[in-house]
């Protein structure tokens, strides 16, 4: 059987990237909440502060060493299964990623270690600032990996001299088109995540009557944060969405299921694209309204997918229905959060009830929903992996083989099964264990604050499991 | 006019240099796992590194970075031609990273898998890094700037032992990390692997000079021309290593790492200066490498301010932790 080089480097990229990707759009969040954390107890002293942030820093500590492990890998894939397009793309993607590493990578890692092991040995407002910067730090190097992918889709500030590209203007190939759109919508969407997975959890430990004080200010916190940023999302999404019509107008057209382009195009609720036959079968859709959000006219053209050549098209259905997943959980977030606030309104956001039993459920929706919405822009792009000038059959490695890729697949997908399945497994353990008390501290912040649980200890087998009230049913 | 092309190859060279120093230790640490004494020692060891090593690891995203930042041609010829490798040295270090987060989170009877997969993944990382070493001396197949030879060319009896040989400079790296940061039963234990650790990788140095010349002409002639000061290199190595074995039979606790981290200095200069400038050997030089000089400068202005920063934050971090670890401390 022959293997297609180009194929399976496609899928090895989707698949390493796809696993990465939910651990940064998660840490993302965590470290902001965390550093806030930190700073309500340097502020207050309040001991409920000081719990939730040892609870979420391990947890903290679990998800980011995934992150790391998986980001190590997406770094050197660029060069082992897409060698021609790391020459091609270097004088400009080199520079980012190299700022990312000097600029985030060290601060993240450096500081990080103080987080996770300085508690006891610096000065409290040095571990503020330890965790200040570890939030930073993912700020930063999300700032520089959405440029480099903003760039691949809106190219921008360059030119092709002599096979390679050339940065005429750096202002222009940094903030490209599409870059402030895409910054906007992923550091919203990880603090939604990290709220989603934060109010999940502290719902939870409310049904088991768990550590009650920190957890209803935790979730109380979260359900503010889902509010405010689900409806903005939708809003920020919407802006994104015209932007990348004006750039990308075949991805919208695959996105809105749209083949012919029209004036006053129906907002398809369901249909199956059918690529062979550049239709859909079994449509369903509201009349004139895809036109009414994208162009805001109820008699607006919409481009269509056939604009393009079908070789220059992208997979129709996967843009198709991974927009829908994603819009859909974007809804089910605004609807959460306007429940919530009922149920502030009328004072029983801390009655255990339906509302603390499906928030835990929610927490694999950001996750799923930043999948679908990464495979809708991802695959929206496709043949380009430099949007109108390099694509994916001229960006691989020319000496890569099938039964190389072959192997490296499932070599990949072999060590990612155990790591992240041990992974998923101590983050449950690790939530299920509870969170440990903390004696109520002092305030003073001297060198070395005498705190004796603070040794923390591993939650699990090696420590008793932390005290659980109330009653498990 | 300023050469941008040789202040890049000193930044990348320094950022190579670190990661070997650096992460050598921790990997060392890993390497020497499964010969640990007890398991409260392998508590011991794995805290000495565990705030650490992270940041340790970042000077390899660097490199991996920089490199295609500065010299793209050698991330695409070096990359492709050392495929396997490259997935072997990734999944050891995936498992080892992961290692330090879950083998404290195990139950005592899983904790033993963890152990096994920082030790794996540790000495699987160290070896794939040697062969790294011993295919670029080797040199590599190319036309028209991309690599056209075979999946296992990077895989010679030579690469294998320079694979070898930087195993046990980790461990010896670690070996004297461990004597530096423990003390009781580890560090005596460190004191005693120690000398047999320096004795196997003198054997390999030694074996590898002499082969060196007899699988590349260019460094056979580099050795024997007329640059007679290329022969104080090993000669500092062999100094460092005379130093080592004093300083643990003098029970001096700091400086046996010092001296080892000398020693490998010593052997990496020697290889740089054995191979300059060619950086894709045997056919491009650094000059025929390089990226576009506008990328290069522009790289420059941030490296050249940023670089200094990261430094002191992370001496300061490893101020922070300075000490001897102790068992039953230092894990959040």
């Amino acid at each position: 059987m022959e293997f297609d080089p180009l194929l399976l480097s496609r899928i090895q990229f989707a698949f390493v990237v796809s696993f990465h990707a939910i651990f940064p759009v998660f840490t993302i969040g965590l470290a902001s909440y965390i550093a806030l954390l930190e700073g309500l107890h340097f502020k207050t002293g309040n001991p409920a502060w000081a719990q939730l942030s040892r609870f979420w820093t391990k947890v903290f500590a679990v998800a980011f060493g995934m992150g790391v492990v998986s980001g190590i890998v997406m770094s050197f894939q660029f060069g082992t299964n897409w060698s021609n397009f790391a020459q091609m793309s270097a004088n400009f993607l080199g520079p980012i990623l190299s700022y990312e590493v000097v600029t985030a990578f060290f601060l993240e890692a450096a500081f990080l270690g103080v987080l996770l092991f300085g508690r006891d040995k610096v000065p409290r407002g040095t571990h503020l600032f330890a965790a200040i910067m570890v939030a930073l730090g993912t700020f930063i190097s999300s700032f520089w990996i959405l440029v480099a992918n903003s760039w691949m889709h809106t190219p921008a500030g360059v030119e092709f001299q002599d096979g390679m590209l050339h940065v005429r203007s750096w202002a222009e190939a940094i903030f490209n088109p599409s870059f402030p759109y895409r910054f906007t919508h992923m550091a919203v969407a990880s603090f939604l995540t990290g709220s989603f997975v934060v109010a999940g959890v502290s719902a939870w430990y409310l049904l088991k009557g768990h550590m009650v004080e920190a957890n209803r200010k935790a979730l109380s916190m979260c359900l503010w944060m889902i509010l405010f940023l689900a409806p903005a999302q939708a809003v920020i999404g919407d802006f994104h969405g015209i932007n990348t019509l004006e750039y990308q107008p075949t991805k919208v057209a695959a996105m809105e299921g749209n083949w012919e382009t029209q004036a006053g195009a129906p907002l398809l609720l369901f249909a199956l694209p059918d690529k062979a036959a550049q239709e859909n079968r079994f449509e369903i859709g509201i009349p004139k309204l895809a036109s009414i959000i994208l162009t805001h006219e109820a008699d607006g053209v919409v481009p269509g997918i056939t604009e393009a050549a079908p070789e220059d098209q992208p997979p129709v259905s996967i843009v198709f229905w991974s927009f829908r997943i994603m819009v859909g959980i974007g809804f089910l977030m605004i609807a959460f959060g306007i429940w919530g606030l009922v149920l502030r309104l009328r004072g029983r956001l801390y009655e255990p009830g339906r509302f603390h039993r499906l928030l835990p459920l929610m927490i694999a929706a950001p996750f799923v929903a930043v999948l679908a919405g990464w495979f809708t822009t991802e695959s929206g792009r496709a043949p380009w992996l430099v949007y109108g000038m390099i694509n994916f059959s001229e960006g691989v490695t020319p000496s890569l083989t099938g039964w190389m890729a072959v192997l490296s697949l499932v070599g990949y997908m072999s060590v990612y099964a155990v790591v992240y399945a041990s992974g998923g497994y101590y983050l449950w353990r690790l939530v299920k264990g509870g969170m440990t008390d903390v004696e109520p501290a002092s305030t003073e912040s001297g060198a070395h604050p005498k705190r004796p649980l603070s040794a923390g200890g591993p939650i699990g087998d090696h420590a008793p499991a932390a005290p659980v009230r109330g009653d498990w049913t | 006019m300023i050469d941008f092309t040789m202040i890049w190859a000193v930044i990348i060279a320094f950022g190579v240099i670190m990661y070997v120093l650096m992460d050598g230790f921790d990997l060392g640490v890993g390497i020497l796992y499964p010969f640990a004494p007890d398991e409260e020692s392998r508590d011991v060891m794995m805290n000495s590194v565990a705030p650490v090593w992270d940041g340790n690891e970042t000077w390899l995203v660097l490199g991996g970075a920089g490199l295609l930042g500065a010299f793209p041609l050698v991330y695409s010829v070096l990359l492709p031609a050392l495929y396997l490798g490259v997935f072997l040295l990734l999944a050891g270090l995936i498992f080892r990273g992961v290692a330090f987060e879950f083998r404290f989170k195990a139950s005592p009877e899983k904790k033993g898998w963890w152990s096994a997969a920082f030790a794996g993944g540790s000495t699987v990382a160290a070896l794939a890094q040697g062969i790294v070493v011993g295919a670029y001396i080797q040199g590599f197949q190319t036309e028209n700037l991309t690599y056209v030879g075979g999946a296992f060319d990077w895989l010679t009896p030579f690469s294998v032992l320079t694979g070898i040989g930087l195993v046990l400079g980790y461990a010896l790296l670690g070996s004297t990390w461990l004597i530096m940061k423990t003390e009781g039963p580890v560090q005596d234990w460190a004191y005693r692997l120690t000398p047999k650790l320096l004795g196997g990788v003198l054997g390999v140095f030694l074996i590898i000079s002499f082969w060196t010349p007899l699988v590349d002409e260019f460094v056979r002639d580099r050795w024997f021309s007329n640059l007679f000061s290329i022969w104080l290199l090993p000669a500092g190595a062999l100094g460092c290593a005379w130093l080592i074995m004093r300083s643990v039979r003098n029970r001096s606790e700091g400086l046996p790492f010092v001296a080892t981290m000398g020693l490998f200095i010593f052997t990496y200069l020697g290889l740089l200066a054995s191979k300059w400038p060619y950086v894709v050997p045997p056919d491009y030089t650094l000059y025929d490498a390089a990226s576009a000089r506008e990328s290069q400068m522009f790289l420059l202005i941030g490296v050249l301010f940023v670089i200094p920063v990261v430094l002191a934050y992370t001496a300061w971090t490893y101020w922070v932790f300075r000490g001897k670890v102790r068992p039953g401390e230092g894990y959040h």
